[in-house]
């Protein structure tokens, strides 16, 4: 069934990031970004057609279990090994819109920490029921959901003993491609959070705050899993009130 | 006191890390069966109109060695400078042409590869045109919040200098980070993190 949204088509720029508030590129704690960083300043700009426009993705694209890490990539009958969760929350700009049709990807190490990649070389264990990926799509108000194992910590090779925070990897694509994000989504509690080098190129705790998902008993499934709350909010967009153009509105 | 704006704060970025391909590219990185294919991986078919063309290029890091796990996103209008969005109201954009492409640099040579269309050109706010240009984006381990470029291409130098974004660069000679190398149908794009070529990133 489809149907046919009430609403105006979105066209109006961007709020400018702040990007005090983001982590900066070059962040001496987390090695890599040493090379990796623009040294010279961002061009800024007011956002143009360019920017303002983005792809869209269907819901009808979705397979049945891509929001289900235990099962999407599990034997017939069987399910992967690790403390069961359901992550949940809205999608929001920063006018506090809420964002419908927003394609969330995530990824992440099983419960042990270990990645499903080729590169990864943790002695922890493969779990065979374990891919680590997902996706889903926003609703029509702004909520999504998948269900999933909680990830182990794992060591990576940056100081001689740093080890990251339990976390899922979030990929968002908004309603204009100026809106691309890709962040990482912490778990309450988690004494490792404020450790972690790459936490820590975010300077406002209240950013790094902003990550950090809330136990959220109320939506645990008894007997079955417990639930996780992590909202996001993408950039705002202005009300198209004037543009000025040269041959006139 | 005055009134509260009211608005909330966005999401910080976080690095995409080295593992990024599981989520986005998870059949190119051995994750096979959890999706029929990996988002983005084509953006023409047969039936797409306009000029065929190839973009190629490496993302290079500070010691000018190649990136050999990043993932890079392209967006860019149709052959008629239509994009495939809601948010396109001139007119609707040629259906057999999505306009977003990604790609994972590849993990031996650092390379990544796109067939797509040339771009028309699309009009700025002041009803100026810009050059045809391809939107680029590009996530990585080491990088801490999208990187966002544009391409433009060589055989239009005079489209390129009316350009309102181009124009606005002020240290010319950096313009050319901007431009590919090539002619139709192949054109080259290296884009170069940071150095003595330091690539003009936006800020949009």
């Amino acid at each position: 069934m489809s149907t046919i949204p009430n609403k105006k088509p979105e066209t109006g720029a961007f709020f400018p990031r702040d990007r005090d508030w983001h982590p900066p590129a070059l962040a001496l704690g987390y090695k890599t970004t040493i090379l990796r960083s623009p040294q010279k300043a961002l061009l800024s700009m007011d956002g143009t057609l360019s920017e303002i426009t983005g792809p869209v993705f269907s819901q009808s694209m979705l397979g049945e279990l891509d929001n289900d890490l235990i099962h999407n990539f599990a034997k017939p009958g069987e399910s992967a090994i690790g403390e069961r969760i359901i992550v949940h929350g809205r999608v929001m700009d920063e006018r506090g819109r809420a964002m419908s049709g927003v394609l969330l990807e995530f990824w992440q190490a099983n419960a042990g920490g270990r990645y499903r990649h080729k590169k990864e070389s943790y002695l922890a264990p493969l779990d065979p029921n374990f891919g680590g990926c997902g996706r889903t799509i926003t609703d029509e108000d702004g909520y999504y959901r998948f269900r999933t194992v909680k990830p182990g910590p794992y060591p990576w090779p940056n100081g001689v003993n740093d080890w990251r925070p339990a976390h899922i990897h979030f990929s968002v694509f908004g309603h204009g491609f100026a809106q691309r994000l890709i962040t990482q989504m912490y778990f309450e509690g988690d004494p490792l959070i404020w450790k972690c080098p790459i936490v820590n190129t975010i300077a406002d705790k209240r950013a790094v705050e902003q990550l950090i998902a809330p136990l959220d008993m109320a939506n645990a499934i008894p007997m079955d899993a417990r639930a996780y709350k992590f909202d996001i909010v993408l950039r705002g967009r202005r009300s198209t009130f004037f543009e000025n153009r040269r041959e006139g509105n | 006191m005055v009134q509260d704006l009211g608005y909330l704060k966005e999401t910080p970025s976080q690095t995409a890390g080295p593992y990024v391909h599981i989520g986005l590219i998870p059949n190119l990185a051995d994750i096979p069966g959890v999706y029929a294919g990996d988002l983005g991986a084509a953006m023409v078919n047969d039936k797409t109109k306009g000029e065929r063309i190839t973009v190629r290029g490496r993302v290079i890091d500070g010691a000018g060695t190649p990136l050999k796990d990043a993932v890079v996103e392209i967006w860019q209008a149709d052959s008629a400078g239509l994009y495939n969005s809601p948010s396109e109201l001139r007119g609707t954009a040629d259906p057999n042409f999505t306009g977003w492409g990604r790609r994972a640099t590849d993990a031996k040579t650092g390379e990544f590869v796109f067939e797509t269309v040339k771009p028309g050109r699309v009009p700025f706010k002041d009803g100026r045109r810009m050059a045809p240009h391809i939107t680029f984006w590009i996530a990585a381990r080491g990088i801490n919040i999208g990187l966002h470029t544009r391409m433009y291409f060589p055989d239009e130098g005079e489209a390129n200098a009316e350009d309102p974004l181009l124009s606005r660069i002020e240290h010319r000679q950096r313009v050319a980070t901007l431009i590919a190398s090539g002619e139709s149908p192949a054109y080259t794009f290296d884009i170069h993190l940071q150095g003595e070529q330091e690539t003009v990133f936006v800020d949009i």
